[in-house]
């Protein structure tokens, strides 16, 4: 007879609550965080209402509510819902240094929104809550007070936008190209030279050093008229600058502190409390596309994000580029050629135990094995006239891309195992049994039969190398990349460069920045544009693959 | 007891005797004598033993199929039919550690010699499966799929190729509106026919079948089974079959296997109506197998 107990621990009502439960808290827990992540994030780029304060001493305080709390160990048994405090954003960095107060409720004599403070975003200091209280050109009054001086503001903000947009691309594009120019001409020098030293047959005729020394002649006339243009190009910068800085605008906070500050400074003003609703959702949408296409300023606390997820994407797929072949041959050879054996056992054994190694670990060897052993070895050969700095000797996306598909080249050999021992053998016999080779048999079969199931370890390899930092942080990834790894001069793809990665710029942001507090909502749009980039190349690939399954209907994966 | 071959569907008696006979001791085949002399051999196996590793599946086979007809194996399961069947295209030869000795001649030339190409081999003598096992492509693709590996580029040899075989397999008028559409859109039958075309679109001489119809419904075995009497028009068939009933009524000639040995092979009219083993005539009125 069984007892009651065994009876109800069998019907299985059980292990279903048990199931259930399981389900929900995974559920519940990646949907709270997603939460979390996209209220926090999302929130960053609303612009909220200026409120001023006036306290019981007379201070005003201006700025943005950024939240409410009770005073830790303000509750007592005659007070039981505690003191309450504010907590203001109130800008203005360079004036007070900080960019965050904390008032206490009972401080607060009033608490109003006039509709004539402004709000102005800066290249540097952050953002200023203040009124306008002249605009100047030069020494020279311009406009006087807050409302003329708002209007005032406005076209020669537009033009100084217009202008630093210019200044930019003399520097970056310009000037860039010339300093490449010149460094060209100088490495060639200094390869001659080398040349000359190094290989004994050169300095048998007195022919080829003439001819040599007509060439660096050459390079260093070159390298005359480059900096010849550089000169004239500083002069057209300096005019630029002269431009850029002719205005200026007085602003008053709060506390009728007044400051000076040049319109070029200034990326956008704004009356936040007299705009609609519906030019607050403008801006708010102008918000997300700056931050998603513009770099980042203030040691990455503002600004954007798009060298972050450029480098993202850009190593993601040459990851993939690298680990696709090497994995799925690997597991080819495992599963179609290799005599099943203790050998392959161990062979598989000990991939499956690759993946669980420790990810700093492949970083370190990405470090001595790529970067020191095959970039050292690279520039000695290739780039021996720009030791000691190294070219391919020093991290860069390719060698972190690398790094990365040494990583997850495991999960791509399971699940192409997976996939290739999941084809019928039906398929194959039918094919060997049509005369095929084994080698046509698995080109035309098997591996269109199996490529769902190796796309499958793609995408999970995609998603562990998006979500990778440690190993990058000793192979090529840096807090601000002066370049993207492609642009538009010769050879485009620049694979040497040093790249940002949107995970680097989150623990960067969040906790090696100068100012953790005013980069808090910076971390969560980075986590949300990470998670984003990695949800939208899965897709990809779960498109393509349901497309490839779609084609090959019948495959069992 | 069993339904004859058709006699319209008899071998054509015009076929004479052209390739080399082998010099097979007679006492070896039980039912020597019933050969009918008017047809050639086409495969001629002789003190054939197979081995997976060191289990030995077959034991000193020797028979001769005759060219243009349909033979069957028969047998209970486990007694090498199919393995008999798969050694005849080499397909064992991807099983690691089989290995066969003894003389397998195909038009007299031994298919396990040196210098036989296997993927020649395989052109010439083709397999449809026990599970019909289209591949994941296009009707049109999975026709294709041979004569594109002997190398046939061209658009509209490939059409006629498609379908030829696709007629050949009767079922070029159920398909010939749909062949880019998927081969799995097709009925379980339609599939198996499809194999067929498949075999057929490379030409070979010899068709092995493993089983066709085992997992096929009453209609569809019959469709296959009546496709094999103008198959052998231009092929010699082997069929391996669980089902007695249905080696009675397609073959011409019917070999009894029984643990690893050939038991017994004749005509099938005589093997069935007068087998002259024990063995053989407990199996065939069901009392063991």
């Amino acid at each position: 007879m069984r007892s009651p107990f065994k009876t109800f621990f069998a019907s299985g009502n059980v292990f279903i609550w048990g199931c259930a439960a399981g389900v929900s808290i995974s559920l519940l827990m990646v949907f709270g965080l997603l939460l979390l992540i996209i209220i926090n994030g999302l929130g960053y780029f609303w612009t909220s209402g200026i409120v001023e304060l006036a306290l019981k001493d007379g201070q005003h305080v201006m700025g943005q509510l950024a939240g409410r709390e009770v005073i830790p160990r303000s509750v007592t048994p005659d007070r039981p819902e505690g003191k309450g405090r504010l907590r203001v954003k109130i800008g203005n960095r360079d004036i007070y240094g900080l960019d965050f107060k904390w008032v206490n409720d009972d401080q607060i004599v009033s608490q109003t929104y006039p509709p004539d403070t402004v709000l102005l975003e800066r290249r540097e200091w952050g953002n200023m809550y203040a009124r306008i209280n002249g605009v100047y050109k030069g020494e020279e009054l311009q406009a006087e007070g807050n409302d003329a001086g708002w209007i005032a503001l406005g076209p020669l903000i537009t033009a100084t936008n217009a202008l630093h947009q210019q200044i930019t691309r003399i520097e970056t594009t310009e000037i860039g190209a010339i300093n490449s120019d010149i460094e060209q001409a100088r490495l060639q020098i200094r390869a001659l030279g080398m040349g000359h030293s190094l290989s004994p047959g050169a300095t048998d005729s007195s022919a080829p050093v003439i001819n040599e020394t007509g060439q660096i002649k050459d390079l260093k006339a070159q390298i005359a008229s480059a900096e010849a243009r550089y000169q004239e190009k500083t002069l057209e910068l300096d005019a630029l600058r002269t431009q850029f800085n002719e205005y200026s605008v007085v602003m008053v906070d709060a506390n009728g502190r007044e400051k000076q500050i040049p319109v070029g400074q200034i990326i956008r003003a704004l009356r936040p409390n007299e705009i609609s609703l519906v030019y607050k959702s403008w801006i708010y949408l102008t918000n997300v596309w700056s931050v998603l296409s513009s770099e980042p300023r203030e040691a990455n606390t503002e600004g954007g994000i798009f060298p972050a997820i450029f480098g993202t994407v850009m190593m993601v797929i040459v990851m993939s580029l690298a680990v696709v072949p090497f994995g799925v041959l690997a597991a080819l050879y495992l599963r179609e050629y290799a005599k099943q054996g203790a050998l392959v056992r161990l062979v598989r054994i000990a991939v499956n135990n690759l993946a669980g190694v420790p990810s700093i670990v492949f970083g370190v060897f990405g470090l001595g094995f790529f970067i020191y052993a095959i970039g050292g070895t690279l520039d000695t050969l290739f780039f021996p006239e720009r030791l000691p700095t190294p070219t391919f000797g020093t991290g860069g996306i390719l060698w972190a891309s690398l790094t990365l598909a040494l990583l997850t080249v495991p999960v791509v050999i399971v699940a192409t195992e997976e996939g290739l021992s999941a084809v019928p053998r039906e398929f194959r016999e039918g094919s060997l049994a049509l005369g095929a080779t084994k080698l046509e048999t698995i080109l035309k079969v098997v591996i269109p039969s199996a490529l769902p199931g190796i796309l499958t370890g793609v995408i999970l390899a995609m998603a562990r190398a998006a979500g990778e930092v440690a190993p990058l942080m000793l192979t090529g990834v840096v807090k601000l990349a002066p370049s993207l790894p492609v642009d538009s001069s010769w050879p485009f793809f620049h694979f040497d460069r040093k790249f940002m990665h949107l995970g680097f710029h989150i623990y960067d942001v969040g906790f090696q920045s100068p100012n953790v507090e005013a980069a808090k909502p910076m971390v969560y749009i980075t986590t949300l544009v990470l998670i984003t980039v990695v949800v939208l190349l899965n897709f990809t690939a779960i498109v393509l693959r349901n497309h490839l399954r779609k084609k090959y209907a019948g495959s069992v994966l | 007891m069993y339904p004859s071959p058709p006699m319209t569907q008899q071998p054509p008696q015009s076929q004479p005797v052209t390739s080399p006979r082998l010099n097979v001791p007679d006492g070896h085949l039980q039912s020597s004598d019933n050969r009918s002399h008017a047809h050639a051999v086409k495969l001629a196996l002789h003190q054939v033993n197979f081995f997976y590793g060191a289990h030995q599946a077959l034991f000193k086979i020797d028979i001769e199929i005759m060219k243009n007809q349909v033979t069957s194996f028969i047998g209970p399961s486990g007694c090498g039919k199919s393995t008999l069947l798969r050694c005849l295209n080499r397909l064992n030869d991807l099983i690691e550690g089989a290995r066969v000795e003894g003389a397998m001649l195909l038009d007299g030339i031994d298919i396990n010699g040196h210098d036989v190409d296997i993927t020649d081999l395989r052109k010439r003598v083709g397999m449809v499966f026990q599970k019909s096992n289209p591949f994941p492509k296009s009707i049109y693709e999975n026709v294709a799929y041979g004569p594109r590996l002997h190398g046939i580029r061209n658009r509209s040899q490939l059409d006629q190729i498609i379908e030829e075989g696709l007629k050949g397999a009767g079922l070029w008028d159920e398909v010939k509106d749909r062949l880019q559409a998927s081969a799995f859109g097709l009925s379980g039958g339609q599939q198996q026919r499809l194999c067929i075309a498949r075999a057929l679109a490379v030409k070979p001489d010899v068709l092995l079948m493993d089983e066709p119809c085992s997992a096929l419904d009453p209609v569809a075995t019959a469709k296959i089974e009546e496709l094999l009497f103008s198959l052998k028009q231009d092929l010699t068939v082997i069929i391996v079959t669980h089902n007695m009933q249905q080696a009675a009524r397609v073959s011409d000639w019917t070999a009894f296997m029984y643990l690893g040995e050939l038991v017994e092979f004749g005509l099938t009219k005589q093997l069935f109506t007068t087998p002259s083993k024990k063995q053989t005539e407990d199996y065939i009125t069901g009392r063991f197998g």
